[in-house]
């Protein structure tokens, strides 16, 4: 007999469609959000921002604006500065552009908040912030990615306007242009992505409450409570115990509220200033001109292929612009580490590179890596009609399927169940692609001009244990005395519907209703430390978690009841609540009586087992769990307005375990839905003075009903290797839609010629003029009017940024006179892809060869054979995480101070910095 | 600011209340009485999110000042429900289609599609999805509406 088959009820929970638990509160108004919390003696937040891109504050005049009815308080960073805080990435690494909560002297973008103005409404806190009066000496803005490369310094105590760089240079001339050089076909392609405001339709929100004893309550929109309590924690040098954030319900998330950010910080302390709970609702407006960015960035990628068209060596160049403060400095280096695991490639290099420019910070949003799949998937559709090749046929060729793993990709990913072939033959047995070229044919005879984008992608998910935040999941499953089962997670919905798809685990685990479950989540009270709704996790890691958790329990279920009826476990199930002895029907009892002996009489339990009915499992899955699919989709431009509408949309995923199809598909089709609007609506523009363009939803297009097509979906599911076997899929509509979309309409415009023009650029969204600009072979959009140069920065008093503010690739030039003795203790800093890394480096010299250990609170690492000669340090490390790589080191003395470089494998080369501990 | 006295009846209960004049009435509903699931979303007449029935109308209540609402009778998604909790089919609707994610658009959404319903018991498909040309959902992509407008129609959702 099955064990397992006949340990847990007969009703299967997972895979049903069964109705969210969300629902009931959500659909009759009694959900409770940030803004729905009123408190005694409470008081709003109006934030008063800058209106200039750049420039140093000459004064701040309040007296008028403190003058204004109900008007408590007007606080400028010099207020808050009484409590210090250190603002920090999601990787909890220090922002390296040192970013106080109001702006400290100068403005760098436009919505920099400078003041806070407290009063006993909204109304008259917006009221008396319009009063205050700012004297700003405005400079000229650097704006695009291109000013940032040549104007002077965003920020001042910096050496270049490089926020962030990997990837190595050298690589190119060395190893990727010979293969190039060689390859029989060459193609390059170019895509601009513009500037998205992520747009949850809930804005930011947080209300916080001081209590005596210096704790408090803060409630806020965010991603997880648990990631969000621990960050202020850390942020104010405070105990996590001391902040409970609560979350209830959030209005959306999609990598906006991954962190408490300057305005949500700005509340806590001020909050704790004024010792009185504050409520700062964020309006739209700001939410769109002053919430953090995400995208802008510009990718070019050259591929080299045979004449069969297999992938010979890539290599490329990506940029994004960081803003002036971001939520953590980046150079997307996930874009390169997801762009080729999949793939038969023999050589991949690249350089990666974040900007620092005076606009709105980078934040985060769904799929932040998804320029990897939009670049890659482009391209090949561009070379397979290059090369006269179907673009299914290239794919083939060059995907790895199930056969070939596992295998290690260049980037030193080791896949081992990675299925997008598998996806595409899935997708391409369901879809007449035949039958439709024959459409396409007839169509464009009549001048209507359909297209069809296939790609295929795949994705990390569920990733635990090689970032701070990214870890494991624990969750507590309870039977109460009274017979109700709970669960407390560390989840957090804001759409997800955490609490149905636990909830099903828990039934089909348990053998109970799931209408007899009650799940707890959205609490820093409840539960343990997890990063929530971050990286298409939940369902895999606390999924697991709870399978596991809920299996404890009805382990030690059976144990009891088999003790009782002193029959053995195996003759014991559990079934709609009930938990029944084979062969012994009298035996049968409720849960709840069961429930009532583990806790209130501990004689009839077996010898030594602990009362009650709970179990806690803390789940830590695989490094990363991939999640794989094929999508195609179908379109009609119009070649006479430019317009384009979508035919049809078919995903096939394979996403596991599906616990809930609905829950499964609606993350898909949101991811699908955004973009769309990614690739068609959507766009936050700049003017050249560093205004943001898009201040209301009728000058930023969301998608509407009309714009999304009925998405179909084909579950091309392979259980994964985590408990319960379920994949991440929370972003991957997000990554594989727009390269699908835009695959479709550059196949509608074939007959016109390529997509991005004879330069082979692609700048989104592809509006109907910037169709038109292929269709009737001129600029419509005007594009060449919008390429021109914006007007030159005018000298500022910050100094001028070297000629070439790009890599320091040269070795160190040795100092003339190195006499100092490198021997102890010393600072480290390393530039490494998550932020800035430091750690102590103890070296001990012998004549000229150098041993000694690199230690942080995470471990130490011993190394030997360096070499010192002349005050020139090299020596080798080698880590196995994230991925087993050689650290070479490469640094010079001077002094008391070490600067240099580290090479980390493909991950290029990393700025050092050490001063003597 | 001037102040003015009201008088309406929300989801069937009478209230009164002084004031201001600028006071928005999804403001008002939401700060002053307690009616908490009208959600303030845009605050500038494009999302819908904040979409009440006044008068048997569908109202952005982010356009329309609390004043104005004096002397009328007022619907807010908490009043769609029946008396013992029985879902209004719209609701019903919505949650049988998974047609809500973060459900922060979600009460707009369903007092409009009530309130079509409300003015022609059998409104069409066509009918229903353009009343939803007025509201923004971020997380569904339209995919569990669009189905539960199917089924308030009659047809395979």
């Amino acid at each position: 007999m099955n064990f397992h088959a006949s340990s847990v009820g007969a009703t299967r929970y997972v895979g049903e469609r069964t109705p969210r638990k969300e629902d009931s509160r959500l659909l009759t108004g009694r959900g409770q959000f940030t803004d729905d919390i009123q408190l005694p003696g409470m008081m709003h937040i109006a934030y008063v921002r800058s209106p200039v891109a750049r420039g140093r504050i000459v004064s701040i005049n309040l007296e008028v604006a403190r003058e204004m009815p109900g008007v408590q308080a007007i606080y400028t960073q010099a207020d808050l500065a009484a409590i210090p805080v250190q603002m920090m990435s999601f990787f909890f690494t220090p922002i390296e552009s040192p970013v106080s909560l109001l702006a400290d002297g100068r403005v760098a973008c436009v919505g920099d908040p400078v003041c806070m103005v407290i009063a006993e409404t909204r109304a008259m806190a917006e009221d008396a912030a319009a009063l205050v009066e700012m004297e700003i000496e405005e400079e000229t803005p650097l704006v695009t990615i291109a000013d940032a490369k040549t104007g002077p310094l965003v920020h001042p105590d910096k050496d270049d306007n490089i926020a962030a760089e990997m990837g190595d240079e050298d690589m190119l001339e060395e190893a990727i242009q010979p293969l190039l050089d060689k390859a029989p076909h060459v193609v390059t392609h170019t895509i601009r992505h513009q500037r998205i405001a992520q747009s949850p339709m809930e804005c930011r929100a947080c209300v916080a409450s001081p209590d005596g004893s210096g704790e408090m309550t803060v409630w806020m929109g965010c991603q997880s409570p648990h990631l969000a309590a621990r960050y202020l924690a850390l942020v104010l040098g405070l105990p996590q115990e001391s902040i409970r954030v609560i979350a209830k319900d959030v209005g959306g998330g999609f990598g906006l509220k991954n962190i408490p950010w300057r305005e949500e910080v700005a509340v806590v302390v001020a909050a704790r200033l004024f010792g009185r709970p504050l409520k700062w609702i964020e309006d739209r407006y700001e939410a769109l001109t002053a919430s953090s960015h995400a995208r802008e960035q510009e990718v070019t990628l050259t591929i080299g292929l045979d004449d069969e068209g297999k992938l010979l060596a890539a290599w490329s160049d990506y940029a994004c612009n960081n803003g002036a403060w971001p939520m953590g400095e980046d150079a997307n280096i996930a874009v390169h580490m997801f762009m080729w695991p999949a793939h038969k490639l023999p050589a991949y290099g690249f350089v990666t590179r974040g900007w620092y420019t005076n606009t709105m910070g980078l934040g985060g949003y769904r799929g932040p890596w998804a320029m990897e799949s939009l670049i890659r998937e482009t391209t090949l559709d561009k070379a397979a009609r290059k090369l006269g090749i179907d673009p299914i046929e290239l794919r083939r060729k060059n995907l790895i399927y199930l056969p070939d793993q596992p295998v290690t990709s260049g980037m030193g990913i080791e896949v081992t169940d990675i299925t997008p072939g598998e996806c595409l033959e899935k997708l391409v047995a369901n879809v007449d692609v035949a039958a439709f070229r024959k459409e396409q044919a007839e169509a464009r005879k009549e001048g209507r001009y359909l297209g069809m984008g296939i790609t295929t992608y795949i994705e990390p998910t569920g990733s635990a244990g090689s970032m701070q935040p990214m870890t494991g999941e624990t969750v507590h499953v309870r039977i109460e005395p009274t017979g109700k089962v709970v669960a407390m997670l560390s989840t957090h919905s804001q759409g997800h519907g955490t609490a149905t798809t636990m909830a099903q685990v828990i039934a089909d685990r348990l053998g109970v209703a799931y209408e007899d479950i009650s799940v707890f989540e959205g609490d820093s009270a409840i539960g343990a430390f997890s990063p929530g709704a971050a990286g298409s996790r939940q369902g895999v890691i606390a999924g697991g978690a709870t399978w596991k958790a809920t299996e404890l329990l009805a382990d030690k279920v059976r144990a009891v009841a088999a003790h009782l009826s002193n029959a053995s476990v195996d003759a014991v199930t559990i079934d709609g609540g009930m938990v029944h002895v084979e062969g012994a029907p009298e035996m049968s009892r409720s849960l709840k009586e069961l429930a009532e002996i583990a806790y209130g009489e501990p004689g009839r339990l077996p010898e030594g087992m602990a009362t009650g009915l709970e179990a806690q499992f803390r789940y830590q899955p695989p490094p990363m769990t991939m999640t794989s699919a094929a999508h195609c989709c179908v379109v009609e431009v119009d070649a006479e307005t430019g317009f384009v509408k979508i035919l049809r949309w078919i995903s096939s995923e394979d996403c596991g375990t599906v616990i809930n199809p609905g829950v499964v598909e609606g993350q898909i089709a949101g991811g699908l839905a955004q973009a769309i609007g990614q690739v068609l609506l959507e766009e936050m523009p700049y003017d050249a003075r560093g205004n943001p363009l898009a201040a209301t939803f009728k000058d930023y297009l969301m998608p509407t009903i009309f714009d999304v097509p009925d998405f179909e979906y084909l579950h091309a599911n392979t259980p994964s290797q985590t408990i319960g076997g379920m994949r991440g899929v929370g972003e991957g509509g997000a990554i594989i839609g727009p390269p699908t979309l835009v695959n479709a309409i550059a196949d509608a415009l074939s007959p016109f010629g390529e997509l991005g023009g004879k330069k082979g650029e692609v700048t989104l969204p592809l509006t109907p003029s910037r169709i038109l600009d292929v269709i009737e072979q001129r600029d419509v959009s005007g594009h060449s009017a919008h390429a021109a140069p914006v007007p030159a920065a005018a000298p500022v008093s910050a100094p001028a940024v070297p000629e070439a503010p790009v890599a320091e690739t040269a070795a160190p030039v040795p100092a003339p006179a190195a006499s100092a003795s490198i021997d102890g203790d010393w600072d480290m800093t390393l530039k490494a892809p998550m932020g800035g890394q430091t750690f102590v480096a103890h070296f001990e010299t012998q004549g000229t060869s150098l041993s000694g250990y690199l230690s942080a609170p995470e471990g130490q690492q011993d190394f030997s054979g360096g070499t010192i000669e002349g005050g020139r340090i090299k020596f080798e490390v080698k880590v196995d995480k994230p991925m087993k790589i050689t650290l070479k080191y490469d640094i010079q003395l001077e002094g008391d101070t070490i600067t240099g470089k580290c090479k980390m494998g493909m991950f290029g080369t990393a700025k050092v910095t050490a001063v003597r501990a | 600011m001037s102040e003015h006295k009201i008088e309406l009846t929300v989801n069937g209960h009478r209230h009164a209340a002084t004031v201001e004049a600028r006071t928005g009435l999804g403001e008002f509903l939401r700060e002053e009485l307690g009616y908490t699931g009208t959600h303030l979303a845009c605050e500038h007449g494009v999302c819908g999110a904040c979409t009440v029935r006044v008068d048997g109308v569908a109202m952005r209540s982010c356009l329309m000042l609390a004043v104005q609402a004096d002397g009328c009778e007022v619907t807010t998604v908490e009043g769609l429900a029946a008396p013992d909790g029985t879902f209004h089919r719209v609701q019903q609707a919505l949650q049988d289609n998974f047609g809500l994610q973060c459900g922060f658009c979600t009460p707009g959404v369903a007092i409009t599609l009530a309130t079509v319903l409300q003015d022609n018991p059998s409104a069409t498909t066509g009918e229903m999805e353009a009343a939803m040309s007025g509201h923004i959902c971020r997380c569904t992509g339209y995919q569990g509406i669009r189905r539960a407008i199917r089924q308030l129609a009659g047809e395979n959702a």
